[in-house]
């Protein structure tokens, strides 16, 4: 489906859509992530956010409250004590909120998943996850296609069936 | 600057109570000290014209394993008796010698004497330690543990009997 402004529309001062497409673009055009890095997945986060692969061209600002935020990417390892600070911050966040979850550690575990005695072996058992993002760590071009995804998610929201 | 030798007849001749023997391994000798006794005998070392022990590099403790091992039914090991040991791993920066000394102590009741007072490095190793292996430091002024979750009532992970449990505050553990 093309975005919004790709449509096309006859008069110069007129666009006509439907409050639902109007609504998913605002959303997905500003997904705010809150700042937040774990492990070296953060580091190939932050490569993400900065002017080589330049995430604020698809509306990611970090924001340095969870009340200011829209997204949440767990980039890294969750140990037992950071997984109970992570569902405080989650449940801190304002509806909608969106969880991308990045790299092998928080996705199952990774290397940690056998004798990892302190780490929890998916982010999933504490929080629901939207997008998962393969990798260790995952490029930036990986985390950009997963962005991508949660957009297309966000862009088939509707407001009368809940989806997320 | 002194071999390890020189600075074990020392210590020897310090303190003939305390300082146990010195174990020759093949990477680097090793002395033996009694875990009452550390703090005292690394005051020395630290401000002993020729010695000079100013850095502790590393302190790390270790389970010796050395005690009876039973397999319970599902195949897990517990161990009792033994020891557990701490290692001190000590350079001198002024005169360019190091030195090993080790302290072993009962696993059941493991008690060791700090060494904060010394060197303050080792109020996180020795928290540390205390942490990963339930090695009590006597005087030390904040042992709580540095890593695991403050209620984390399981045990001590790097023991190698240590039995992970199933579940953390409603989390489940294993993969």
């Amino acid at each position: 489906m093309k975005s919004l402004l790709d449509q096309e529309f006859s008069d110069s001062n007129i666009v006509i859509t439907k409050t639902e497409d109007l609504l998913n673009w605002a959303r997905l055009s500003s997904v705010w992530q809150l700042g937040f890095g774990l492990a070296c997945c953060a580091i190939e986060m932050m490569a993400t956010s900065a002017s080589h692969y330049d995430f604020d061209r698809f509306g990611v600002i970090p924001r340095a409250t969870p009340r200011q935020a829209d997204a949440i990417i767990i980039s890294g390892t969750v140990t037992l004590k950071m997984a109970t600070r992570i569902k405080r911050l989650y449940e801190q966040m304002p509806d909608p909120k969106y969880i991308i979850s990045m790299g092998s550690c928080s996705n199952s575990g990774g290397p940690y998943w056998e004798h990892g005695y302190h780490v929890l072996k998916g982010i999933d058992r504490v929080i629901p996850v939207d997008v998962y993002v393969p990798g260790c760590p995952p490029r930036p071009e990986a985390l950009l296609e997963g962005l991508l995804k949660l957009q297309e998610k966000i862009r088939n929201e509707s407001l009368v069936k809940k989806t997320a | 600057m002194k071999t390890r030798e020189e600075i074990f007849n020392v210590l020897k001749q310090e303190f003939p109570e305390d300082v146990f023997e010195i174990l020759n391994q093949p990477m680097e000798p090793i002395i033996m000290v009694d875990p009452k006794a550390i703090h005292k005998v690394s005051f020395y070392l630290r401000d002993t014209e020729g010695l000079k022990f100013d850095s502790l590099m590393v302190l790390s403790g270790v389970d010796d394993a050395n005690g009876e091992k039973t397999t319970d039914a599902d195949g897990s090991q517990t161990i009792n008796g033994g020891t557990l040991s701490v290692y001190y791993h000590l350079e001198s920066l002024e005169l360019g010698h190091k030195v090993t000394l080790k302290v072993s102590t009962p696993r059941d009741n493991p008690e060791v004497e700090s060494v904060e007072s010394v060197w303050r490095c080792a109020d996180w190793h020795e928290r540390e330690a205390y942490d990963m292996f339930g090695i009590k430091f006597l005087h030390h002024p904040d042992l709580r543990r540095i890593l695991m979750p403050y209620d984390w009532d399981a045990g001590y992970p790097l023991r190698k009997d240590y039995k992970n449990p199933e579940f953390y505050q409603g989390m489940k553990i294993p993969y």
